[in-house]
């Protein structure tokens, strides 16, 4: 402030008062500019409320979030379907991509070579950069009919028994088929924050272990693994709030019918495939788009809930190390 | 004596089957992507020719008739550039802003955190949000409302991007710059911009790749038409919605072609995300070391 306030007898504190000046503008704009991230998140929460109001001010959110019957013609908006669609989805997902991805994170940042692990970089890159369309192409051609097959015969034939894995029809589109995809979408971003987070692990300690005889093995399992828990449990948050929210890759391959899901070769109804789907005619039945809004709310809700819980786990755990 | 072996033999059993199962899953992992591309290459080849990526839809096109998808490739360039270009404006101050002036201060954590949040928020969200302001404002599916939710999907992902290798920045060429009198404005433009080029531009770029691929946000918001937009208010066609659409078609040859088009859009993420990293190894040259 000092220097705005100078005497500007000598041109080259005329000079420096300018630039002083303009750091001082330039640092007052910028700072309006990072209100915006902050600014947004609550302006996309308060867009949606309104706009999803009048079915809000209309039911309780206990007949929304857990009616079963979805007639908008009628005017019944049970969303619990489409809930438990994206539940039975996302965990299906997450099973099958959390395990592998781990075991894909310990083996890059304990045992790997550089060599494996520079191969690994850009493979994981190009999975994450693949557009979640392309990824449901694949689904169709490639996941649908594996699903069909091999997993629903196999299934059928030794898993008959066991509820959740009864065959209940047959054309391989899915929660299963909706999860395989799924997995394969969130894992490099599993791999990437738990890898990182082995990274915060500091060497001294696997040395210690591994100095008195244990194995590498024993020393993941018993140093590195119980310091990264809360970091593994946070990238698995991510994930799943990433799964929640996916909406194209699975809508192409999870079948879109809403009913209650009880087996994972069942077929299912998303949440955002629900929204996807319909929005064309949502402006032709009264408190459709409202609900249909609702539903954004709903989902936008869950996946703040988990991404804040996590990041704010996640920023913890980098900044004790 | 006797157990103690056992033990022995058991744990180095352990690490064996360990380092398999690992390895296993890296060769899942890596496999699937092998897997993904043979299939969309193997099944998208076939009906990629000349006049998908040089002809508009023409009359019967959906019924398998002649044309092709340019309308979907001309509108996804208009809207991931103009959405990235957008981004650009807006992430590079508050990248910027977080490095010279926030550092590691309270509020520039806050800036983060809820950078990350938006990160994770659904496209689909960003759709309804944008189509939630349209009713508002009463207006109808554009190419420019297009741009602006892509620009908000991209903005996280890119200045966290941005953020990651600006915080790199080797803090004695800062200190170097302000101990000759530079004010922080000037060390932002001058030096972190410069000595920081390669990672902005690899930021740019995997956010435009994002952008480029986005089917949620752009449903809502941007529309479709067989048409090449000629205006920022007019509807506009995009590659992802292409490929969804085609593939709904009851006629073989237009689901063949959705295939091509997923075929076309792999082939230019694939090609922004390999630019992004020839591009950054050539701008590194320029940087200090």
């Amino acid at each position: 402030m000092s220097l705005i306030r100078a005497r500007t007898d000598s041109p080259f504190r005329a000079a420096a008062a300018a630039r002083a000046r303009k750091d001082e503008n330039a640092r007052r704009a910028f700072f309006v500019i990072t209100l915006l991230p902050v600014a947004l998140i609550l302006v996309i929460s308060a867009a949606l409320f309104v706009r999803a109001w009048p079915i809000l001010s209309v039911y309780s959110p206990a007949d929304l979030l857990f009616g079963k019957i979805w007639k908008p013609a009628s005017g019944q908006f049970g969303f619990l379907p489409f809930i438990l669609g994206t539940v039975w989805v996302t965990v299906v997902g997450l099973l099958l991509a959390v395990p592998p991805c781990i075991l894909v994170s310990i083996y890059l940042s304990e045992y790997a070579h550089d060599r494996t692990r520079a191969l690994a970089k850009p493979v994981l890159d190009l999975l994450a950069a693949i557009p979640p369309v392309v990824y449901g192409v694949w689904g169709l051609l490639a996941i649908v009919p594996f699903v069909d097959d091999v997993l629903a015969p196999l299934a059928d034939r030794w898993l008959a028994a066991v509820p959740i894995f009864r065959v209940t029809q047959p054309t391989g589109f899915g929660i299963l088929a909706g999860g395989i995809v799924l997995a394969v979408m969130i894992a490099p971003l599993i791999i990437s924050v738990t890898f990182e987070v082995f990274l915060t692990v500091p060497n001294d300690l696997r040395h210690a272990s591994l100095a008195v005889g244990a194995t590498r093995w024993q020393t993941i399992r018993t140093i590195v693994l119980p310091k990264v828990m809360p970091g593994i449990v946070a990238a698995a948050a991510l994930g799943t709030s990433r799964a929640f929210g996916e909406t194209i890759a699975v809508l192409m391959v999870v079948g879109n019918v809403p009913n209650i899901p009880t087996s994972v070769f069942d077929t299912a109804y998303p949440l955002p495939a629900l929204i996807a789907n319909n929005y064309g005619e949502m402006m032709s039945i009264p408190l459709y788009d409202a609900a249909l809004l609702g539903a954004a709310l709903v989902l936008l809700a869950v996946v703040l809930v988990f991404n804040i819980l996590s990041m704010l786990a996640l920023q913890r755990m980098t900044r004790r190390t | 004596m006797n157990m103690k072996k056992n033990r022995f033999e058991r744990r180095h059993l352990m690490e064996a089957l360990m380092k398999a199962l690992m390895r296993g899953s890296f060769v899942i992992v890596a496999g699937a992507l092998g897997l993904i591309l043979w299939t969309i290459i193997a099944r998208g080849l076939p009906s990629l020719s000349w006049s998908m990526v040089s002809q508009v839809p023409k009359g019967g096109y959906y019924m398998g008739k002649e044309g092709g998808i340019l309308n979907a490739i001309i509108g996804s360039a208009y809207l991931a550039s103009g959405g990235t270009l957008l981004a650009v404006l807006l992430s590079l101050p508050i990248a910027l802003y977080l490095k010279t002036y926030l550092g590691t201060s309270k509020w520039g954590g806050y800036v983060r955190l809820s950078l990350d949040v938006l990160w994770g928020i659904p496209s689909i969200v960003y759709g309804a949000f944008g189509f939630a302001l349209m009713i508002m404002f009463g207006m109808r599916a554009s190419l420019l409302a297009g741009i602006i939710v892509l620009a908000l999907v991209e903005l996280p992902i890119m200045t966290r991007a941005m953020d990651e290798v600006i915080r790199r920045m080797p803090a004695d060429l800062e200190q170097a710059a302000l101990a000759l009198g530079s004010t922080k404005l000037e060390v932002a433009l001058s030096v972190v911009t410069r000595q920081m080029l390669p990672g902005i531009v690899t930021a740019i770029l995997l956010a435009f790749g994002r952008g480029i691929g986005d089917a949620a946000s752009v449903l809502f918001t941007a529309g479709y038409t067989d048409r090449i937009p000629t205006s920022l208010m007019r509807p506009t066609a995009s590659l992802p919605l292409a490929v969804f659409f085609q593939l709904g078609s009851p006629y073989a040859e237009v689901r063949e072609r959705g295939y091509a088009a997923a075929l076309i859009l792999t082939i230019i993420v694939l090609a922004v995300s390999f630019g992004a990293r020839f591009l950054s190894g050539r701008l590194n040259r320029y940087t200090v070391k």
